[in-house]
């Protein structure tokens, strides 16, 4: 047994023994649990995909005159204004103002949201446009500049869902390509596309979110952030196998940091051609080996993480609900799986190669004393079910 | 009888050149064996070939000579698809979508994504396909 101050203790003096996701089961499996939990302070877990439900909110100080801005665009890209004069939320999966979207399909969607934050994490000059009605307090109605973030007196990453704890393998069951956002899916089961970092994901190394909660910090593209809440539609009562692995999404994190201190390769727009724009992001999350039961969980390799194989073509769209099959991530990485006898080619949407890296450097700054852990001030539910929206008459 | 060898150009046409049947004579006269991955050669455009020619050194040489008489410059670096190193996320989404695993897991550990330059046909899936914007043609 440790406690969140013994590991903070020994981080603080630079001998915290801190291993990755990815290295924990042989390390385990050669050590012996027990000897390997005295030994082990934290395990770095990580992930690198896209994350729709991301953004930022920016202030940009006053302008002389002032203004109250009441719609605004960052490099034409829509922020919402209504917050505060100059407060502006931008989310990721905005597109840009006269983008054609997919009038004429496969929309290319090259630009959006995702970029404009990639943009400003790597210290691009942008462009800000915004109107306002005029006020009193607030005349100036009019506003065209150009800006970086280091201009900006804040620039927070607010995410309401990141770090899904599973995800599912999309295919393609209709006689037509189809463009989703796990990618281009071609006719007939042709390919499969999947996108979690399995045995190195956050929250398949703590499947009952016994050390990952609110106030957890974690790793956000370089910044040290943290939990704010539990992550939009959080729903741990879901289906698990007998390990415990949830058998589909499940559990999600709301994750929140400061822009000006995240690296730009970890931040990076997406377009998804027929579909929109995204942000793909990385993130890490230490788990405290607080007891044996915590490190055995780390230890969970990818043939024992399941994944639901869905029909994006109809089941998905058409919410039904229906699972074609499972595969285990072994599987899905072996870049074949095999359904109802066909061979189908795999792609990933996830990084696991970034992923890696940021798994590694996470343990790098643990090890150096750089990144205290941050006892978690409240747990994430654990059996929550997921609500469908009920489309219904009007009330009479 | 000397050695054939493989090379991969790339032929930028410039106006009205376009009406030369070219690709005729390089097979005809020169005992060329050509595989054209791409073109793009209209009348009164400027255009491209890029294409596999396999020969003897001296044949491949004499033809070079011919087509520069057309006032047709020939770019021997064959890369006509670049991946951007620093863009590429490595997620191998690409992977399904390249016919010829030009693209491909080297080593399964660190499931870095590599791109190799011989390897690829130019048919551009790559490029459809990268959510990052990756890969790119040079026309």
């Amino acid at each position: 047994m440790k406690t969140y101050e013994q590991i903070n203790d020994r981080i603080e003096s630079g001998k915290a023994v801190v291993l990755t996701a990815d290295e924990i089961m042989d390390y385990v499996d050669k050590k012996g649990l027990a000897a390997a939990a005295k030994e082990v302070d934290v395990v770095t877990t990580a992930t690198f995909g896209p994350m729709c439900s991301s953004g930022c909110f920016l202030n940009f100080g006053h302008s002389k005159p002032k203004i109250r801005m009441s719609e605004a665009w960052v490099e034409d890209v829509l922020v919402y204004t209504g917050i505060a004069a100059v407060d502006v939320y931008l989310g990721a999966t905005q597109l840009r103002h006269g983008d054609p979207a997919n009038m004429y399909h496969p929309g290319e969607f090259r630009y959006g949201g995702g970029h404009v934050i990639e943009d400003l994490v790597a210290g691009r000059k942008l462009q800000l446009f915004a109107l306002s009605y005029g006020t009193d307090c607030y005349p100036l109605r009019e506003l065209r500049t150009y800006f970086t973030i280091n201009d900006l007196n804040q620039a927070i990453m607010v995410n309401p869902r990141n770090c899904y704890q599973n995800y599912n393998v999309a295919v393609n069951d209709s006689d037509h390509t189809i463009y989703t956002y796990m990618g281009i899916l071609e006719p007939g089961r042709k390919n499969a596309n999947y996108c979690s970092a399995g045995q190195l994901s956050p929250l398949l190394n703590d499947p009952y979110y016994d050390v990952i909660g609110v106030g957890t910090k974690v790793w956000l593209a370089g910044a040290q952030g943290h939990v704010y809440a539990e992550g939009t539609q959080h729903a741990g009562g879901v289906e698990r196998t007998p390990g415990g692995i949830p058998k589909s999404g499940a559990g999600t994190l709301a994750l929140t940091a400061d822009m000006k201190q995240m690296r730009p390769e970890f931040v990076r727009g997406v377009s998804f051609r027929g579909y929109g724009v995204s942000l793909a992001l990385g993130i890490g999350v230490p788990i405290p080996v607080l007891n044996e039961d915590v490190l055995r969980r780390t230890c969970v390799r990818d043939r024992d993480i399941m994944a639901p194989v869905v029909d994006f073509s109809q089941d998905y769209p058409q919410n039904t609900g229906k699972v074609i099959c499972y595969v285990n991530y072994e599987q899905l990485r072996s870049g074949q799986i095999d359904v109802d006898g066909k061979k189908i080619a795999v792609g990933s949407l996830s990084s696991y190669y970034k992923a890696l890296q940021i798994a590694n450097l996470l343990a790098d700054e643990i090890r150096r004393g750089d990144f205290r852990l941050a006892k978690p001030i409240a747990p994430l539910a654990k059996d929550k079910k997921m609500k469908p929206l009920v489309t219904r008459r009007r009330p009479s | 009888m000397s050695q054939t060898v493989t090379k991969k150009l790339m032929l930028f046409f410039p106006r009205c050149e376009c009406e030369k049947p070219i690709i005729y004579h390089l097979v005809k006269d020169y005992n060329l064996v050509v595989n054209v991955y791409r073109a793009k050669v209209t009348p009164e455009e400027e255009g491209y070939l890029v294409l596999d020619v396999t020969g003897t050194e001296e044949d491949i040489e004499r033809a070079m000579a011919f087509v520069k008489t057309f006032n047709v410059s020939i770019n021997y670096s064959g890369k006509g698809v670049t991946r951007d190193e620093k863009s590429c996320t490595h997620c191998g989404y690409c992977i399904t979508h390249c016919p010829t695993g030009a693209l491909y897991i080297a080593d399964k550990a660190t499931r870095e994504v590599v791109f190799s330059e011989a390897k690829c046909i130019e048919c551009l899936a790559c490029i459809r396909v990268c959510p990052f914007g990756a890969c790119a043609s040079a026309f």
